[in-house]
């Protein structure tokens, strides 16, 4: 009996002590909230928040296909299920319309929702911490000058643990810590204020880093590219002259991808052109200018180059067919492609990325640069999905990756199975 | 240099087409397309769509060449907002814009080329009279109106929203009215054409397309500018269609 008794006590004091340390991470580093205070609104800051949001890209994830602006409910997945965007708009029962400026900033900066839950990092926290308090009201004052939709937040489709608070405290613990902006004294006030937009409201490392099992980035590995779950695009690392760094470019041409999607040596498909479409573009010259400055001074981290082998002449020969017959009308019999037009494949990083999980995406679904203020008609790649077989698709990346100079490992149809059937669609 | 995204079966066929309707066709060689050119910018589009939006032998994707401006138009900012739903296609022009959408719609709705013949009717005698009843004359008795008292005598359409209904493949007429039905396809509200549709039973959608499929286009498939008589629904995306003075209604 007393044996009982003592098991009994014993799981029920590592029970406390479970729920207590739970408890103690989901408070962990935070301040009380501030007492209650009313943001004075007036048309320019309204103004200032539209901007920020759009140099958040606010909108691409809390807005549905044809709906509302603002009005949440796009699922976003993740290798742990789907989390549903939430609802921004001032819509007192679904929205934002009962939040304070303080409980705004608090989910800003630290994840936490105006009832107390945490967030899941979907929503890029990790990167809107270092937003400072005043964008962060900014932004708020904007989203209360919408109008109210009332669509009502869809519940996430979370696989256990991950739809769990206590298992968001400890990802938390781990991976997260509130943060600030960055200011090198040692750098000009273009450099830190590139930095403030790349690392906080551009939340580029979100993409552009390589995730763990746990779904989280880490600080040493930023840049450094990664293959975005289950959308499956590769992000191309920043920092590295053989993928997508820009260290080597003039100024102007980084301003230029930025702004209008297309500069001489690269443009934007996939995820990526939603984010000129929707966010970059709007840039003012002197934000998109000091971003380019910060990305071009990242510190250079060029990944090894695979080693080169001699594809099979037997897909050589089959993907030059293939080349001849559906891309040299428009890529060139070189691959030197028509400025303004359609790209050079020559020399073309995109295309001898070491994963060709773009260049099969961009082969089987094509897809149109975005039309922006600066390229407002913008010429598109065919999709070829239909009209090409794996074999045909597999030899002619395996051509356009080893020929006009270009080296790069062929391309299997596994390859081109698996971005077919994981191609998002 | 610009033939190459069209296998060369087609242009047989469409040769025999042209032989077929006694036209004269001089075949001289393709012009290079300048890549700054409309055609040029809308490559993404003709290789599910055909050279020149004219459809392929692939038997499903519709023809786009010469339909209504404002039809094509409609249905481009369908797909784009999540009226309509075929993903590669929504992928395609997800991040362009109302002005440039519109401006490729005027693209292809400004391109006269031929169709080519029907293919021979692919159901029983029976079923396509069935189809060719419900085009005609509808059926009062289940409140469905006929197909031609909104999209024309000719079935050509009525410019610039109203599309035509002939010289597409059955599968894609069974497809779009099952879409219609299901709540798939949508277009702007009031949604004229889901309400047609849900009135359908799957043997009228079956019976419908397989006629409808083998029907040659009249006129080189232009839509018609008015119509006999005052439609029978309203429809969002299509503004007050004008109605022919003194027309004596075959549609009626």
């Amino acid at each position: 009996m007393k044996r009982i008794l003592w098991t009994l006590s014993s799981v029920m004091a590592a029970f406390g002590i479970a729920a207590a340390a739970v408890v103690g991470l989901n408070l962990r580093g935070e301040v009380p909230l501030p007492a209650a205070e009313t943001l004075r609104s007036t048309p320019e800051l309204v103004a200032r928040g539209e901007y920020l949001a759009r140099a958040g890209n606010c909108m691409a994830c809390h807005t549905v296909q044809g709906g509302a602006p603002f009005a949440g409910g796009r699922g976003i997945e993740t290798p742990f299920g789907v989390v549903h965007s939430s609802n921004l708009t001032p819509d007192k029962a679904h929205g934002i319309g009962g939040w304070t400026s303080a409980e705004f900033w608090r989910a800003m900066h630290h994840g936490r929702s105006k009832d107390g839950r945490l967030l899941y990092p979907a929503f890029p926290y990790p990167n809107y911490t270092q937003v400072t308090r005043e964008d962060a009201d900014a932004i708020y004052a904007y989203l209360q000058s919408l109008p109210a939709a009332s669509d009502a937040n869809r519940p996430h489709a979370l696989r256990f643990p991950y739809d769990t608070q206590a298992a968001l405290a400890v990802w938390r613990a781990l991976f997260f810590a509130p943060g600030e902006p960055v200011v090198e004294v040692a750098q000009t006030a273009e450099h830190n204020r590139g930095a403030y937009l790349v690392n906080g409201l551009g939340h580029c490392t979100a993409c552009h880093t390589p995730r763990n099992a746990l779904g989280a980035t880490t600080e040493a590995r930023a840049f450094t590219g990664g293959l975005i779950p289950v959308q499956n695009w590769y992000a191309p690392a920043l920092n590295a002259a053989n993928e997508a760094g820009v260290k080597q470019w003039p100024t102007e041409d980084v301003v230029a991808l930025l702004k209008t999607g297309v500069a001489p040596h690269g443009s934007v498909l996939g995820p990526m052109a939603e984010v000129v479409f929707r966010s970059t573009q709007y840039l003012t010259d002197a934000d998109a200018r000091a971003m380019a400055v910060y990305l071009q001074a990242l510190p250079q981290h060029d990944r090894a180059a695979p080693a080169p082998s001699a594809p099979p002449a037997a897909a050589l020969a089959r993907g030059g067919k293939v080349y001849e017959q559906q891309c040299a009308q428009c890529h060139g019999d070189q691959g030197q492609g028509e400025p303004g037009a359609f790209p050079a494949l020559a020399g073309n990083r995109a295309v001898v990325l070491a994963d060709p999980t773009n260049l099969l995406r961009v082969v089987l679904q094509g897809g149109y640069l975005p039309a922006t203020a600066g390229n407002p008609r913008p010429h598109g790649m065919p999709p070829f999905q239909h009209l090409l077989s794996d074999e045909d698709v597999a030899a002619v990346a395996t051509y356009v990756r080893n020929s006009w100079g270009n080296q790069s490992p062929g391309v299997g149809t596994i390859e081109v199975y698996r971005a077919r059937e994981r191609r998002g669609l | 240099m610009t033939d190459r995204l069209s296998p060369s079966p087609w242009r047989r066929v469409l040769a025999l087409g042209l032989a077929a309707l006694g036209t004269v066709a001089l075949a001289a060689p393709p012009a290079p397309v300048p890549a700054s050119s409309m055609a040029s910018r809308v490559l993404a589009c003709t290789a599910c769509h055909g050279k020149e939006g004219r459809a392929t032998q692939e038997g499903y994707f519709p023809r786009i060449a010469g339909k209504p401006e404002g039809y094509l138009a409609n249905q481009l900012l369908n797909f784009r907002d999540g009226r309509r739903s075929y993903p590669q296609m929504g992928y395609l022009i997800e991040h362009l814009t109302d002005d440039y959408l519109r401006e490729m719609a005027a693209h292809f709705a400004a391109l006269d080329v031929p169709y080519p013949p029907p293919p021979a009717p692919q159901a029983p005698p029976a079923v396509l009279e069935r189809g060719r009843a419900l085009v005609q004359q509808g059926d009062a008795a289940r409140r469905i109106p006929a197909c031609v008292q909104c999209h024309g005598a000719a079935m050509t359409g009525v410019a610039p929203a109203i599309p035509g209904l002939l010289g597409l493949p059955r599968d894609y007429l069974n497809s779009q009215l099952g879409a219609w039905k299901t709540g798939q396809r949508r277009a702007h509200a009031p949604d004229c054409m889901a309400d047609v549709a849900r009135q359908l039973t799957p043997d009228d959608v079956s019976a419908i397309s397989a006629w409808l499929a083998a029907q040659p286009v009249p006129g080189g498939g232009k839509p018609a500018t008015a119509l006999p008589a005052a439609m029978p629904a309203r429809c969002g995306g299509v503004a007050d269609v004008p109605v022919a003075v003194g027309a004596t209604g075959a549609a009626r």
